[in-house]
């Protein structure tokens, strides 16, 4: 029975060392442990030993059996650590096809830029008013010190609905109809739709936008707008870009100014962009005119405001070197899912 | 406006003034120079020569070859068309490799077998005049020969272009300019003396003015001159007058403009023989009367124009042009020159109404000062006899209805420096003012009277801080009362649709405002429906952009056809847009719609998806659809009504086929319109926790078999209306029509979840209900269980 004990132990360290998946082992456990196994059937036949024989030999058995189960768990263990090896190996993908993307749309590259615009001036305090597109001609002109047959009407070719109704030509009429339901403190933009009639090219479109800011309170100066602007500049085209302001005439405004920066492109050392000038015209602005504040019933001994206008076409076009105006109206998806 | 730089040395010393530092500076304290021009710069090696010797082209009846002393040890050879040519004519020569205005190069080359090395220029080629010359320049016998052509003819002259901005007239002149140039830059400004040699003769003796209506004429000065000689005007006042843009033509008119440059007084001169009764009369028009202008137009004037007339016709338009029956002729002896301040609306008007926009009425229209008449006129009197063109007549007829007292202002240096954020002295300020010929005294600035925009304040500090500098002006935050920034909730609104509905999958677009009015039976709008009631633009860009848009339909149409035509294979798109409605108050209600639209991107169901996203997405979670086949825009059996609240504020669907076919879109069009205000009513970031599930749910699925027709909302319907608070959700999974079921049936599937918050649920609480679905369903629908 020894001598049988022993072969076992040798035939089946053997078997275990040649079996190579995890059939195979289940095979060998189940050849020489399972209940017709052979080794089940020595440790059967032990009632025939003497009392002498019998523990020496249950307990070689008992080492067999012991060898043979520790040995088929330590095989299990390194088949299925290879079997899970091969299948991560079998799993191998060609990584650079392409990756799938869920479909998404994206807003209008003007929609875009005015929202980072929004979000900049109502850190600053700003609230967005809105205003009417078909809007009087007494709040898009005559209110703001433009009356009628003043020359200054001849720069902004208008759309007349009829004599008193115009397609606002800018967005400056807000700033009339706030100050007129607003006490000061005020502190608004107000961005939307203007209209001039202007046959459209590269550069020039019936419909544009503005987004047009004001602020009146008492004791606010021009270096205050100056500083306004220059947070607003520095947001917008980064903290390196320089600001200047060249004096200008717009009817509302006194003294008024139109700002340039350093160009975002060459810092200012002259390029295509800039036409080699270094600088490049991003707004209109002023202290609000005196006649504007008190018609809208806000006294100028009292109070002191300023208000600029910004053409979000071109702010866009600079942002992403758009360089035709067209392209803003025409939607072409292939345009519109760039930005 | 042009200023050849060489004339302001007329008025201050320009010395160590670059080209460059002028416009900088011009531009900085508010005169804005556009740029700076020398034609001399684009003029290379173009040199003095003399023909030698005239030989016959042996090939060409119309070309000489000459042999032509430029200076160098030998004759070069050039071969000319010029038919003015002779030998021992002094001429101007484009040697080889030269340069002409306009880019124009000059290299040697064969005419016609024949080598020539150069070119003759003629007086356009140079750029001294823009008029086609029939021959080349001949040039004094006694100019050097070899000498550059640029300093010959004094082109080396620098023209600065200004834009000059409304409420500047006084800077529509050279010496406004000059005036300006010369406080930016602080350097001594003077206008040289003006002095008349008159005859002992009065003008009172040759002409007469009255003037009827003081409103429409502030001031007319007139002078005589007498025994005038049209002749030329010498070539200094040629140059400086091309120099600005204007043709030379004779002595007398080359004065008055010259003086409408100078002084920005725009200047007329009548031939007195031709004024009947020498009398002039300045009236409002007669409506009907005729005038033929300078121009040799006929002209029908109209009563709110000012006329100018003798005693029995008019002889011109007010400030807009002279009549051709008064105007200076080479047979002109006798000149009246007149210098005078018209209303300026007037004048704008008339010459709006007469299609006539000319030099003199954009100057008048911006309000000219009244003081300069008189200095005008004299300064034209001054010339006529520097250029021995006549003799001026003793006086000046002088009326002026409009004179104004000089404007004072308070002088307000603190105020001033608090309104700019600034901290200049009084004496600064003071001497800034003085340079712009302010006068300060006693607490008081007086504006000079060209200064008719200053009027206050503001206005003082804003010629304070733009000669001082704008750019020396610190940069401060605002102090003052709190504001707190933000957005309301329709703004918040649209940021979240725009949100949803690229999440969607959809591209923002921004579309025209206007439309075309074809457009509406494009979408097939009925003829009586309200949407035809629009705002029309009176003065459109045309006819396809003249009405506001009552619809967004066709502007989502229009893009997707756009992208259609360029082949894109698929497009899906929204605008959150104006639509502009009259109704009957002076402004038409300007209210939002959001317009979605597609094509290749799915179909109806897709679309209502999105819809359903974007309502869930901004808080409305309780809404529903019904079938719409009223809508003449859309398919009748493909289009529902959004409905929230049991009201329609919205529809969509497919395109009828008719209205993307008549926008050319050959596949298939889903569009959605819906109310932006019914949306803002019920939009809200209202959300209420809710526990999370402590016991499982049980889920039943059940399939049924009913008639195709029946839409799957009654099923849903059914469900619902069992009100059971055990049923937590069910979800359509299938429907079937087809070999496996009866024709005209179909098979429909749901998944039903059941689930109660406080116990696990038993298989009887949730048969009980399914069987009361599927009875309801088979009572209501005739809907058999599968």
């Amino acid at each position: 029975m020894r001598e049988q004990l022993t072969a076992i132990r040798a035939t089946a360290t053997d078997a275990l060392n040649q079996a190579d998946t995890l059939a195979a082992l289940e095979e060998l456990r189940i050849q020489y442990l399972g209940k017709k196994g052979e080794l089940t059937a020595v440790m059967k036949g032990m009632g025939k030993l003497s009392a002498e024989e019998r523990p020496i030999i249950g307990q070689l058995a008992n080492e067999v059996r012991a060898e043979i189960e520790g040995a088929l768990e330590e095989k299990k263990a390194a088949l299925e650590t290879a079997a899970a090896d091969a299948k991560i190996l079998s799993e191998t993908i060609d990584v650079t096809m392409p990756g799938r993307r869920s479909t998404k749309g994206k807003k209008h590259p003007l929609t875009t830029v005015l929202d980072d615009l929004k979000d900049i001036f109502i850190g600053m305090g700003f609230t967005i008013a809105e205003g009417p597109e078909v809007e009087l001609d007494y709040y898009n002109f005559e209110a703001l010190n433009i009356p009628k047959d003043h020359p200054a009407r001849d720069t902004q070719d208008t759309f007349y609905i009829d004599e008193n109704v115009v397609l606002r030509s800018q967005t400056s009429p807000v700033q009339v109809r706030v100050m007129e339901q607003q006490k000061p403190p005020i502190r608004i933009i107000a961005p939307g739709r203007v209209y001039r009639s202007d046959a459209v090219d590269a550069t020039h479109s019936p419909v544009f936008h503005q987004i047009e800011g004001l602020v009146v309170d008492k004791g606010i100066t021009m270096a205050d707008l100056k500083g306004t602007l220059e947070v607003f500049v520095k947001k917008l085209y980064g903290e390196n870009t320089r600001m200047r302001f060249r004096p200008h005439h717009f009817p509302f405004t006194e003294p008024s100014a139109e700002v340039d920066i350093s160009c975002f492109n060459c810092g200012g050392e002259g390029c295509r962009i800039c036409k080699g000038e270094g600088w490049i015209e991003i707004l209109g602005c002023g202290m609000v005119h005196p006649k504007v504040l008190s018609g809208c019933g806000i006294d100028p001994e009292e109070y002191s405001g300023f208000a600029f206008g910004i053409g979000l076409e071109r702010t866009t076009m600079f942002r992403y070197g758009i360089d035709d105006l067209r392209l803003y109206f025409e939607n072409d998806i292939r345009f519109l899912e760039q930005f | 406006m042009k200023l050849p730089l060489s004339w302001l040395k007329d008025y201050m010393n320009t010395d160590g003034i670059d080209d460059a530092t002028y416009a900088y500076e011009m531009t900085m304290s508010g005169s804005i120079v556009e740029g700076i021009e020398n034609s001399a710069k684009e003029i290379k090696n173009v040199v003095v020569g003399k023909i030698l010797k005239i030989d016959r082209h042996p090939d060409a009846d119309k070309l000489v070859v000459c042999q032509v002393d430029v200076g160098e040890d030998a004759p070069i050879q050039i071969v000319t068309g010029a038919p003015n040519v002779f030998e021992g004519a002094v001429l101007p020569i484009a040697k080889h490799k030269s340069n002409l205005p306009g880019g124009i190069k000059i290299t040697k080359g064969k005419l016609r077998g024949v080598e020539s090395y150069g070119m003759m220029c003629s007086t356009d080629e140079l750029g001294i005049s823009d008029e086609r010359a029939t021959g080349v320049l001949i040039l004094p016998e006694e100019t050097p020969v070899g000498a550059n052509i640029v300093d010959v003819l004094g082109l080396d002259e620098s023209v600065a272009e200004f834009e000059i901005t409304s409420n500047r007239p006084d800077c529509m002149s050279i010496i406004g300019l000059a005036r300006e140039s010369a406080a930016t830059f602080n350097r001594e400004f003077a206008i040289p003396a003006v002095t008349v040699q008159e005859n002992n003769e009065s003008v009172t003796d040759y002409a007469s003015v009255e003037i009827q209506n003081p409103e429409l004429c502030s001031r007319f000065v007139g002078r005589v001159v007498k025994n005038v000689k049209i002749a030329p005007s010498p070539e200094w006042m040629q140059r400086r007058l091309k120099a600005c843009g204007i043709r030379a033509i004779n002595n007398i008119v080359d004065i008055t403009n010259y003086i409408m440059l100078e002084y920005g007084q725009p200047m007329h001169a009548y031939d007195l023989e031709h004024v009947e009764g020498g009398k002039i009369i300045v009236r409002n028009a007669k409506e009907g009367e005729m005038l033929e202008t300078l121009d040799d137009q006929p002209r029908v004037l109209s009563s709110s124009m000012i006329a100018i007339s003798d005693e029995k016709r008019a002889i011109g338009v007010a400030g807009v042009m002279g009549g051709a029956n008064s105007e200076v002729s080479e047979a002109t002896t006798l000149v009246m020159f007149e210098a005078a301040t018209f209303h300026p609306v007037a004048v704008r008007r008339g010459a709006k109404a007469l299609g006539m926009r000319t030099e003199a009425s954009a100057l008048f229209e911006k309000g000219l000062d009244a003081e300069n008449c008189l200095n005008a006129i004299n300064r034209a009197c001054q010339l006529i006899c520097e250029l021995g063109a006549g003799e001026v007549v003793g006086g000046v007829i002088d009326l002026y209805p409009g004179k104004k007292e000089q404007r004072v202002l308070p002088f307000e240096p603190e105020k001033m420096n608090r309104f700019l954020g600034l901290s200049i002295s009084e004496e600064e300020m003071i001497n800034i003012l003085e340079r712009l010929e302010f006068t300060v005294k006693d607490g008081k600035a007086y504006v000079p009277t060209f200064r008719a925009d200053v009027e206050g304040m503001a206005d003082v500090a804003e010629e304070v801080a733009r000669i001082y500098g704008y750019n020396k002006i610190p940069t401060t935050m605002m102090q003052g009362g709190v504001t707190v920034g933000g957005k309301t909730p329709k703004q918040k609104l649209e940021d979240l649709l725009r949100n949803v509905l690229t999440d969607c999958g959809l591209f923002e677009s921004m579309t025209y405002s206007f439309i075309d009015p074809k457009e509406n039976d494009m979408v097939l709008i009925p003829k009586e429906d309200s949407r035809r009631n629009m705002v029309v633009i009176s003065n459109p860009l045309g006819e396809e952009n003249s009405v506001m848009r009552t619809d967004m339909l066709s502007s989502i149409l229009k893009v997707l056809r756009t992208n259609y035509n360029r082949r894109n294979t698929e497009a899906g798109i929204f605008e959150i847009g104006a639509i502009y409605l009259p109704e009957g108050e002076t402004l038409p209600r300007e209210t939002q719609c959001v317009a979605m639209g597609m094509y290749g991107m799915g179909d109806f169901y897709d679309l209502k998806g999105k819809l359903e996203q974007m309502l869930e997405t901004i808080g409305i979670t309780s809404y529903g659809f019904a079938p719409c086949s009223e809508n003449p825009s859309f398919h009748p059996g493909r289009c529902a009504s959004l409905l929230v609240g049991g009201k329609a504020i919205g529809v969509f669907g497919q395109v009828h086929p008719k209205v993307s076919a008549n926008f050319k879109i050959g596949t298939d069009v889903y569009a959605a319109l819906i109310d932006f205000e019914a949306l803002l009513a019920g939009y809200t970031t209202d959300r209420t926790f809710k526990q999370l599930p402590k016991f499982p749910a049980m889920s039943r699925d059940i399939a049924v078999l009913l008639d195709a027709s029946i839409p799957v909302g009654e099923i849903e319907r059914i469900i619902k209306k069992q009100n059971s608070n055990i049923l937590e959700s069910y979800k359509l999974f299938d429907v079937y029509q087809g070999e496996q079921v009866e024709s005209g049936k179909k098979s429909v599937a749901y998944a039903l979840s059941f689930r109660a918050e406080d116990r696990t649920l038993t298989d009887e609480e949730v048969n009980a209900v399914m069987d009361k679905i599927l009875a309801d369903l088979k009572a209501e629908l005739q809907a058999e269980l599968r």
